[in-house]
């Protein structure tokens, strides 16, 4: 009598299985930094949530974790910010419209924009941060209840019928002025009535901005620590320090948001790579709260 | 009624907090000052004898290189303060400091300041312990930037690992 | 009835001497031991012919049936298609980073401690192609990829086997739909034999791992040898393993055999060759993560990851894709090491660079922050990683160390 015994499995499209993509526009933001606008060939499309990421695949090269920087909930194609660091990377920045790419994904935790009504939100983005950033500003934004002009710290205009406004203030650091990304956006978000400011390292005079680091432009916020919920991406020294300096302003660290990198290779908490302490950042982040444990592992060494 | 200088040195964020006496002595150095989009407010070279607190307005701290024009090390805005190097000899600035948009600000006499300062030691001290904390926060700024962090990655290693032969560190 | 406990196989003169460490009168209540308790009733008895027919079933209902068997010198893991290719008479001495296989008359099948092999190499590959493609003139056919193995039937792991297989349940098995190879690979039999001789290196005791059979086997068995034979007490832990054993229409076990095996698993419990305090363990690692200890280790390891490798829970892998020249693509699936300096590599160099940095995380994640991620300890007390390291670094010595001198800080980073 023979014990029945799984089949086979046969291993289409799934947590492992790259659906196939295809690149229908391509915009390059920055001398090393491109978009790519994907459409799926047959998948049905996927919903995710602001600061998840997908794994892309440069079919033949290899797969990388890119975090996903069109808005979700919008028509159209699914836009990824990537950065030439690598061989995929470098292949994904040379894809020309038409390539297959593959995406395996939503995976990670989001930003939580959508639960932060009536709430001030402070965004910090650095570099290409502010690719992960993106949707959740643009949320933001769009759920804005208060016109710009009655907008100011400290006031507190109602609008029948919307209840209390937030506000948005966005600082965007840069290295320098031609590696500020989505400058369109910025200024989109600018007019609709988000309180932005940029700030390079080093400029010439032809730039209207700040020139100095981020931590000082968050120093300079008026911002009410009971209403306030802060978000910040950039490179881990700069969310380090821009979370320091958002503590020194009386911000919870429980209402500070980061969003964490590590190698990742799987995106599903199996291949062990993107561990930081007790968390699997591709299960356990990227977007964590500074609260608790991870304003200590960030400041281990070598963890 | 229109504030005393007195009360806009209070005021000032440099200052704010400390014993009323410590800004009158201040005020008694200083007057208000507009300055226009585009002039300078010191220039390198020249003689650092005066301390800029900011009320209104925009200035960039410029650094001058041949062949690349001036370029810009630093902005600086309402409540922050703008030149120390009257603080010690041989009190020449270091840099170029510009309005970008028009400027109010205090202008407070550097050797009137630094006479009060060695008549009164207790009032000398706060005023170090306030400049040297704003010191502190631009040398921490300057070596942030010094790591060049949104420069980071290379171009040359593979995203998930160095190419060709990896080094045993131990 | 009187019931010896253990067997203590002597070698040297080559002559098997049963050494009787205590008499025990029979009673009910001596029959429950505290280890492995069983009433009477559950458990049967067969002889090795009988454990041959078990075999023979496995194979007949169509499982790869593996097995310990000596190979390259050690107790390693192949395939069994009898009892005759079992480690019969077959004794290890382990010490860290020291192993030995030695053979004497006795006829004892089970009398010895897991070797480097794990079953993890059967549920977790060291090398699997998750998917294939073709891609063509810009468009890409991505290929089903069908893993035909059969089923495998594990006859002989042991008990801490047996519990690194569920450890691996939560980590491969777990959420987000885990990895289907696993689950696949993992639908198999296990037949566990609990532990009579723990080896020099063994601390399953330390992490309640055995030496008796915890939860998940499908069949269960005690060897004994006494006066009364050789002879091994079964039991069956799932449905499979029941249908299996009722074919066999074995006698029952009798008080005395209950009382044997108890007598062994509790001889094998107080010779432990290792010992881990496991209390608070992990909140301990992790308020030392700057202790000299973490110095002193790195300056005796080599980085090699052979405990990595041997370890039955280590999980980690790297994903890579090759090519081919006619347009295949293939991602395949290796495993990988975290003290290997690539692995944790971010932005142009690795984030653990220093060997004390990953050994530093290979510990702490084993027996601390495994808690955090899956619930329970990554160690399961097998004494491999002690065992196979070449310069003989040993982890209950380390926390030990650690614990001893819990709070020091190393002095230079």
């Amino acid at each position: 009598m023979k014990t029945s015994f799984a089949e086979p499995v046969l291993q289409g499209p799934g947590p492992l299985v790259p659906h196939v993509y295809r690149v229908v526009d391509r915009r390059r933001e920055t001398e090393d930094v491109v978009t790519l606008f994907l459409e799926p060939v047959e998948d049905p499309g996927f919903s995710f949530r602001a600061g998840q990421f997908n794994m892309l695949t440069a079919f033949g090269v290899g797969e990388v974790a890119i975090s996903i920087s069109s808005a979700p909930g919008v028509q159209g194609p699914i836009e990824h910010t990537v950065r030439d660091v690598g061989a995929v990377t470098h292949a994904l920045c040379r894809a020309a419209v038409g390539t297959a790419v593959g995406v395996r994904g939503p995976f990670g935790t989001d930003w939580g924009v959508e639960e932060l009504v009536d709430e001030d939100a402070v965004v910090v983005a650095g570099g290409i941060g502010l690719a992960p950033l993106r949707g959740a500003v643009t949320h933001l934004v769009d759920n804005m209840a208060r016109p710009a002009a009655a907008r100011r710290p400290g006031s507190r205009t109602h609008e029948p019928g919307r209840g209390r406004g937030a506000r948005v203030v966005l600082l965007v650091g840069a290295r320098s002025p031609d590696q500020v990304v989505f400058s369109e956006d910025i200024e989109r978000w600018r007019e609709a009535g988000a309180e932005v400011e940029t700030t390079v390292d080093l400029a010439d005079r032809s730039w209207a901005g700040h020139v100095g680091v981020v931590t000082t432009l968050v120093a300079s916020q008026q911002l009410d620590p009971a209403r306030t919920t802060a978000l910040i991406c950039g490179p881990e020294v700069m969310m380090r320090f821009t979370a320091r300096s958002l503590l020194e302003k009386g911000i919870d660290p429980d209402r500070i948001r980061v969003s964490l990198e590590r190698n990742m290779q799987c995106g599903t908490g199996l291949c062990g790579h993107c561990q930081l302490g007790p968390l699997l950042l591709c299960r356990d982040g990227p977007v964590v709260t500074f609260g608790g444990v991870v304003s200590h592992l960030l400041s281990e060494r070598e963890r | 009624m229109p504030e005393s200088i007195a009360d806009l040195v209070a005021e000032h964020p440099l200052l704010a907090g400390l014993p009323g006496d410590v800004a009158a002595l201040v005020a008694g150095c200083a007057r208000n000052v507009a300055i226009g989009a585009g002039d300078l407010l010191l220039s390198e070279g020249d003689e650092a004898d005066t301390l800029y607190m900011l009320r209104r307005g925009r200035v960039a701290l410029e650094v001058r290189r041949p062949g690349h024009g001036a370029l810009v090390i630093e902005t600086l805005g309402p409540g922050q303060v703008v030149g120390w190097s009257w603080l010690f000899p041989p009190y020449s600035w270091q840099f170029d400091a510009r309005a970008t948009e028009p400027v109010g600000a205090l202008s407070v006499d550097a050797a009137c300041l630094r006479a009060k300062a060695e008549a009164d030691p207790a009032f000398g001290y706060e005023l170090m312990k306030r400049l040297a904390s704003v010191i502190l926060d631009r040398l921490q700024a300057a070596r942030v930037r010094l790591l060049d962090l949104y420069g980071e990655g290379s171009r040359e290693g593979d995203d998930r690992g160095p190419r060709g032969r990896e080094t045993l560190a131990r | 009835m009187a019931g010896c406990c253990g067997n203590r196989i002597d070698q040297g003169a080559g002559l098997a001497t049963i050494r009787v460490m205590a008499i025990r009168p029979f009673s009910p209540t001596s029959a429950r031991r505290s280890l492995g308790e069983m009433p009477i009733g559950e458990a049967v008895v067969i002889d090795r012919h009988g454990l041959d027919q078990l075999i023979s079933s496995l194979a007949g209902r169509g499982y790869r049936v593996l097995g310990p068997v000596v190979r390259d010198q050690a107790i390693s893991i192949g395939e069994v298609h009898g009892t005759d290719d079992l480690p019969e008479g077959w004794h290890d001495t382990q010490a860290p980073g020291t192993y030995r296989l030695e053979h004497g008359d006795d006829p004892a099948l089970f009398a010895w401690a897991v070797g480097q092999d794990s079953i993890k190499a059967d549920v977790f590959p060291s090398r699997s192609v998750v998917w294939r493609a073709t891609v063509t003139e810009g468009s890409v056919r991505l290929e089903e990829t069908v893993d035909r193995t059969p089923p495998t039937a594990l006859v002989g792991a042991r008990p801490c086997e047996l519990a690194a297989l569920g450890v691996l349940d939560k980590v491969l098995g777990g959420a987000a739909g885990g990895d289907p190879l696993y689950s696949r690979r993992r639908a198999g039999f296990v037949l566990v034999a609990e532990c009579g001789t723990p080896s020099g290196t063994c601390f399953c005791t330390s992490m309640g791992t055995g030496p008796a059979a915890g939860e998940g086997f499908d069949l269960a068995l005690s060897e004994l040898l006494d006066e009364h034979g050789h002879r091994f007490l079964v039991r069956a832990g799932s449905d499979k393993g029941a249908e299996l054993l009722d074919e066999l229409s074995a006698p029952p076990a009798d008080a005395g055999d209950l009382e044997a095996r108890a007598a062994m698993l509790e001889d094998a419990a107080s010779h432990m060759g290792r010992h881990l305090d496991t209390d608070d363990l992990p909140g301990l690692l992790a308020r030392n993560l700057e202790h000299w200890r973490w110095d002193d280790v790195a300056s005796r390891c080599l980085a090699c990851g052979n405990c990595t490798l041997v370890c039955p829970t280590c999980f980690c892998a790297t994903v890579r894709d090759t090519t081919d020249v006619g347009g295949g693509v293939e991602r395949e699936r290796t495993w990988a090491s975290c003290f290997d300096l690539a692995h944790s590599y971010l932005h142009g160099g690795p984030v653990r660079e220093t060997t004390r940095s990953r050994y530093r995380q290979w510990m702490t994640h084993k027996l601390s922050t495994w808690w955090d991620q899956f619930g329970v300890s990554g160690c399961v007390g097998c004494g491999r990683c002690i065992t196979w390291c070449p310069v003989g670094i040993d982890i209950t010595e380390e926390c030990a160390a650690i614990r001893a001198a819990d709070g020091e800080r190393a002095t230079s980073a």
